[in-house]
């Protein structure tokens, strides 16, 4: 029985006829050829998040990413003008990645007035352009205006940087996040600037995580021995249903939940720890001061539910932003390495804490993300395994399992018309 | 490298009774502390809590009183002290082992925190 309204259909699965009810083909998560062509077809492709502005706090302030999918290393760069630039981290005199400190594969951060290469000198300025060449006059013919570091598109949208790789995007970042990005927009975001980051390696396709934090279902019954026996009974018992599904354009998506605990309405319900702190999984119990959370966008809650709680906002292809009601939000970013492992970036962002109270609860609200993170992480090793088995290679996706069946739906369309774009060039076969 | 060294006392006075696990606990990083409740015996951490847990709102209290983005010392030490309690609850409260159940081979390493 339903606790919370569906669409007229019956479902919300069945309110976009697109996505089908049927059995849902895996073999997108467990195939090196597949993975190839996921490469192509979506990162090279898609406006891919690499963080946000505050990263990059003053004119000089870099960071690298590495984008092991695309096979390249980013370097974001706050120029003299206070934009945000991107280029390929790579000299362009003989290809020597140009920005990284003891181990090349790490990522690295900082702050210079120029880029030097390790190798021979090459100097580059903040906006990219080629400023000295040790021993100039040994070259033939150099110019140095013709020896920029290799621009990447990039665009901010509400502080979130994003790169797109393709020569030429088919879409503006704007474009490509749609009425999503419109309808979130104006959230304070960059007001909630304390950050905790996680980086975790998976042995596990990057959309199988995906999957399950776009899912609630599983939380009642993997996590149960995370809260109070009586409460796991209970909470199993309901199961889980969401109060609010929806599916924008460009495979961007998004499910609403209820809170249920901040503050929960029965203190015995939650650990000695919780009920000193007033703090959890869903984060501080209390609203940060002095930031306005009376005037939401419309993308949050959309449902304009009253037992409201968060949002899980699913950017394609492997960005997520969830949006907590007591004024705190998680980013996750996701990876991938090969067909069968990924990065998972998670961080936590609240607001600047005041007092030793308010840092105490963020600490046990971070803590506890890593707790139940490490058991989603476990136990999707553990799905991996066995897909490739290939006892089993297609599952019944259920209703509240509608974001999983939309971002398989979605990578398998954009990697089939990138197969017919391709295939009188190369034919690649997918078993 | 973060780990306390002075040989007087670690801890704000009024704290002297936290001062026993204070070289062990008031540890600066998330991976430090993690790594201490790894390695450590359910008895052990049931002795940290046991005497620290009653005094995580005085502790809170003294700090408060404080700037917190300009803590003296031993004020970031007793919160130090303070955030292996938060990680040693989960042992403690829940789990009865040092680590997450179902968790195997899973890490998350905690890359950026906010230091104090």
């Amino acid at each position: 029985m339903a606790h919370f309204p569906k669409p007229a259909e019956g479902s919300w699965t069945q309110h976009w006829p697109h996505l089908g009810t049927a059995p849902v083909s895996y073999d997108d998560s467990n195939s090196p050829e597949f993975f190839e062509l996921e490469r192509e077809a979506i990162f090279k492709r898609s406006w891919l998040n690499l963080g946000r502005v505050e990263e990059l706090p003053k004119v000089g302030s870099y960071v690298t990413r590495e984008i092991a999918a695309a096979r390249t290393s980013i370097i974001l760069v706050r120029d003299r003008d206070g934009q945000v630039r991107a280029f390929h981290n790579i000299c362009r005199h003989r290809g020597n990645k140009l920005v990284w400190q003891d181990f090349p594969q790490e990522e690295t951060r900082g702050s210079c007035r120029q880029f030097t290469c390790k190798y021979h000198g090459w100097r580059y300025g903040l906006d990219g352009e080629l400023t000295f060449v040790q021993q100039e006059e040994e070259f033939f013919d150099l110019d140095k205006a013709d020896y920029p570091l290799v621009a990447v598109h990039c665009e901010v949208w509400e502080g979130f940087i994003f790169v797109n790789l393709a020569k030429e995007p088919k879409q503006t970042l704007t474009d490509f996040l749609g009425s999503l990005g419109t309808d979130l927009a104006g959230y304070p975001f960059g007001e909630m600037t304390q950050m905790f980051r996680y980086t975790s390696t998976i042995n596990a396709n990057w959309k199988l995580f995906i999957d399950a934090f776009a899912e609630f279902y599983h939380a009642p019954i993997l996590h149960q021995r995370q809260a109070v026996a009586d409460e796991a009974t209970k909470l199993a018992g309901f199961g889980y249903e969401a109060l609010h599904y929806d599916i924008f354009d460009n495979g961007h998506s998004v499910v609403s939940s209820w809170g249920g605990m901040s503050p929960p309405k029965d203190l015995n319900m939650v650990k000695p720890i919780e009920r000193v702190l007033r703090s959890g999984l869903f984060g501080p119990w209390d609203k940060p001061e002095g930031i306005d959370l009376s005037n939401l966008p419309p993308a949050v809650n959309p449902g304009r539910h009253p037992k409201w709680g968060q949002d899980s906002f699913q950017v394609f292809p492997n960005f997520v932003i969830l949006v907590w009601e007591p004024g705190w939000y998680l980013t996750y970013n996701y990876w991938p390495l090969a067909y069968d492992q990924h990065l998972f970036e998670g961080r936590l962002y609240f607001a600047p804490p005041r007092n030793a109270t308010e840092r105490m609860r963020q600490e046990l609200a971070a803590v506890t993300f890593k707790e139940y993170a490490l058991q989603d992480g476990n136990t999707l090793e553990a799905t991996q395994t066995m897909l490739k088995a290939q006892v089993v290679t297609e599952f019944p996706l259920c209703d509240q399992e509608i974001l999983c069946r939309n971002l398989h739906k979605v990578v398998q369309d954009q990697v089939a018309a990138y197969r017919a774009e391709t295939e009188t060039e190369t034919p690649v076969s997918v078993r | 490298m973060t780990t306390p060294t002075t040989t007087g006392p670690l801890l704000p006075a009024g704290f002297a009774d936290l001062e026993p696990f204070a070289a062990r606990w008031a540890l600066a990083t998330e991976a430090e502390r993690y790594a201490e409740r790894l390695s450590s015996s359910m008895p052990d951490m049931q002795a940290f809590y046991d005497a620290a847990f009653p005094r995580l709102e005085a502790a809170l209290a003294h700090c408060d009183a404080l700037d917190i983005t300009a803590l003296p010392e031993d004020a970031k030490h007793l919160m130090h002290l303070m955030f292996s309690l938060v990680n040693v609850s989960f042992p403690v409260e829940a789990w009865k082992q040092p680590n997450v159940p179902e968790s195997g081979a899973a890490s998350m390493d905690l890359v950026h925190e906010p230091m104090l």
